[in-house]
């Protein structure tokens, strides 16, 4: 459905609908995408910010659903801090609840769109072996990413400090495996995925920044490992220097912003799909 | 056995006295009262507000004014909950005293430990008196556990022997555990010279900041912090030594790790005066249930995992566990109902512990209907040290619980007494139900 919502062309499906983007938390391409998505088809967009709303007054997320639903909101798209707040959402209110990201727990749309870039690159997603490097713990893209790809028959290789990327890590679906070495963790990739790395989330952890550099960062050198026509990605946002060198996040084998440019006809598909609006 | 203490001159009752108004003869029920080893078909007369006599046959017929018949049923002391969170006073909007304690009648219990995280903290004589006052409006007899320290601040100890003479029967400063070692030893020792028990949370709550949920796979598939095994166990060990140092009575609540349980285990082989609680939802839900974001899966401590809930099973069979308590925490649903991390910690259990108990201990795991009484009624009066409670010896309270363990039946947490309905064990269907509950010899609970 993406693809043929790739020409990006206005399709007005969703003429006379509307769609509330409720956004808890700060993000860029993940808003600007669904709103074009949506935009793109025709709805009627609001976007809800907490500050700038009666959330602020201290109104649940439950309430601020259901006022939302009560305007004629037809699909709510949240954005939350909290891993689950959209199925605390779900569960009250009749309309489709959309994931944009929520806490340290899943980015499906994310997911989806980077299995999208990838089958751009690649055959099929089954056997294809994708290392996610990077801070696996608090990322809600690698869980995603992890459930996505699994399910669809790639081997996924977790690799990071045991702090970013616990052993448990390896629970989260069939055949994933957890490694602290990242050169075994690229050796072969056909896909090397990278998570941004926050600096503060290292303060009062077992590894400094210069350390992280020094045993995880991916450099030119260590790509060497995967094949030869393996794609780096990025979810972004990027810290240059810091999870992979400066000069990488431009290389030919980067697919960075054909990941963000996929966000939108992704999105689109998403929309139609919740909507269960036939293209 | 009752007989011993019977007096030696007894008489025959007159006819004027045969029949005192304030009696009751509980005729026919299996009489289970481990304080006494007791396990027979027996009559049990309750006279003004007391355990009166306790027979065989139809000897003590015509002696009471009313009488209930038992037969088929259990007849034990009224269950004892040493961790209650009653919210009064202020927080009456999740509960009262008069609902809470009529909760309390519904599930068996004659007699609760209300924990001081009130509002104001319960830390006074002031407050103590008034949770115990008659216009409470409460249905069982109420024993308040005050803090352990000022405001529950984890600075200053309060006024323990002011508050014992008040009626607080132990200290704590539950959800906002005491860490400072010095402190900590000073608690036990002056528990010690008071031969009051100090309560520990037990949770080292620098290892947990940010948690809502066990620490482990589940916890990382859904994305929420967790609270390591740790930061309860070393906690627990900790207080263990500084109990052996102090001779002081440390009773862990709400006990929910193998490693704590262990380190409890060692203490009771070393003789060290210590004693735990283990609440119904640990011994049967994991950290698993949580499923999608559940907030009446959310309590502190978190829902463990299988090895752990095994650990508990076994320890609540062979002895090592004192005492089963539900750390009955109402919440309203607008509290509960929000995002899971956000969503304050705690369900509801008065209602649900004796059927979850029989149900999974008796049936599931055959443990046998004494054991569950010493650890919902026996041991838990011992580690309060509530004379004449926990036990239907002539002359104790007329505290009494009669039961059906056999009995099936569905729990609908909206017809609960309580205000509050966070509960995961709504419509869940159990074996073992209270049919009375008896509070000084009036009844406080009849099942319809």
């Amino acid at each position: 459905m993406a693809k043929r919502f790739q020409r990006a062309r206005p399709r007005p499906l969703f003429k006379e609908k509307r769609v509330a983007l409720l956004f808890y938390e700060a993000s860029t391409r993940t808003r600007i995408s669904f709103e074009f998505a949506a935009k793109v088809l025709g709805a009627t967009t609001t976007i809800v910010h907490p500050t700038a709303s009666s959330v602020e007054k201290g109104e649940s997320l439950v309430d601020t659903g259901l006022t939302i639903r009560a305007l004629g909101a037809q699909v709510i798209i949240i954005r939350h801090p909290s891993s689950g707040a959209p199925h605390v959402l779900a569960r009250h209110v009749d309309v489709p609840v959309i994931n944009a990201g929520d806490g340290m727990h899943e980015h499906p749309s994310q997911a989806l769109l980077d299995a999208f870039t990838i089958l751009q690159h690649k055959k099929t997603l089954h056997g294809l072996r994708v290392a996610i490097v990077g801070d696996i713990y608090h990322s809600r893209v690698a869980r995603s990413e992890v459930h996505l790809l699994s399910r669809f028959g790639a081997k996924v290789m977790l690799c990071g400090p045991p702090e970013l990327a616990p052993d448990s890590a390896a629970t989260l679906a069939p055949g994933v495996q957890v490694t602290r070495n990242v050169g075994e963790a690229l050796r072969g990739a056909d896909v090397v995925m990278v998570l941004r790395i926050q600096k503060e989330r290292l303060a009062g952890k077992q590894i400094g920044v210069e350390q992280y550099i020094a045993q995880y960062q991916v450099t030119p050198e260590r790509l060497k490992f995967a094949k030869s026509d393996a794609i780096l990605m990025h979810p972004g946002p990027i810290i240059r220097g810091m999870e992979l060198t400066g000069e990488l996040a431009d290389a030919q084998q980067s697919v960075v912003l054909q990941q963000v440019a996929n966000g939108v006809p992704v999105r689109m598909a998403i929309l139609a799909r919740a909507l269960e609006i036939r293209v | 056995m009752a007989k011993d203490s019977q007096p030696a001159t007894r008489r025959e009752p007159s006819p004027s006295e045969k029949a005192p108004p304030n009696s009751l003869l509980i005729r026919g029920g299996r009489v289970i009262d481990p304080a006494t080893n007791t396990d027979a078909e027996l009559d049990l007369l309750l006279r003004d507000g007391s355990v009166a006599e306790i027979a065989p046959g139809s000897k003590l017929i015509g002696h009471a004014a009313e009488t209930l018949d038992a037969r088929g049923l259990i007849v034990a002391p009224g269950f004892i909950d040493l961790h209650v969170h009653l919210r009064e006073p202020g927080q009456s909007h999740k509960e009262t005293i008069a609902t809470g304690t009529a909760a309390a009648g519904a599930g068996g219990f004659t007699s609760v430990c209300p924990m001081p995280n009130t509002s104001p903290v319960n830390d006074s004589v002031e407050t103590v008196t008034w949770m115990q006052q008659a216009a409470r409006g409460a249905v069982v007899n109420v024993f308040p556990i005050a803090a352990a320290t000022v405001g529950s601040n984890g600075e200053q100890l309060s006024d323990f022997y002011a508050l014992q003479r008040a009626g607080a029967v132990a200290f704590t400063d539950d959800g906002r555990p005491i860490l400072d070692d010095k402190l900590m030893r000073e608690a036990l020792s002056l528990g010690a010279r008071l031969k009051a028990p100090i309560v520990q949370h037990a949770e080292d709550t620098r290892m947990t900041a940010g948690a809502s949920m066990n620490d482990g796979p589940m916890a990382f598939r859904l994305g929420l912090r967790g609270m390591p095994v740790e930061a309860e166990s070393r906690i627990v060990e900790r207080d263990i030594e500084l109990a052996r140092a102090t001779q002081g009575h440390l009773h862990v609540a709400h006990l929910s790790t193998a490693a704590a349980l262990k380190a409890v285990r060692r203490g009771k082989k070393d003789r060290v005066r210590v004693t735990c609680e283990v609440t119904p939802h640990h011994f049967t839900l994991l950290d698993e249930n949580v499923g999608e974001y559940d907030s009446n899966y959310k309590m502190n401590p978190p829902l463990r995992s299988v090895a752990d809930r095994e650990a508990l099973l076994a320890a609540l069979a062979d002895g090592a566990i004192d005492a089963i308590a539900t750390d009955h925490a109402p919440h309203a649903e607008h509290e509960k109902q929000v995002e899971f991390d956000r969503a304050p910690f705690g369900i509801i259990g008065l209602e649900t512990a004796l059927a979850l108990t029989i149900t999974r201990l008796h049936c599931e795991k055959n443990i046998p209907l004494r054991r569950l009484i010493e650890l919902l009624s026996t041991n838990p009066a011992r580690i309060m040290n509530l004379r004449g409670r926990g036990t239907l010896a002539p002359g104790s309270h007329a505290d009494v619980v009669i039961f059906d363990p056999k009995k099936r039946w569905t729990y609908n947490a909206s017809e609960s007494l309580s205000k509050s309905r966070n509960t995961p064990f709504d419509g869940w269907t159990f074996t073992g139900k209270v049919m009375a509950t008896i509070v000084g010899g009036n009844f406080v609970y009849r099942s319809s």
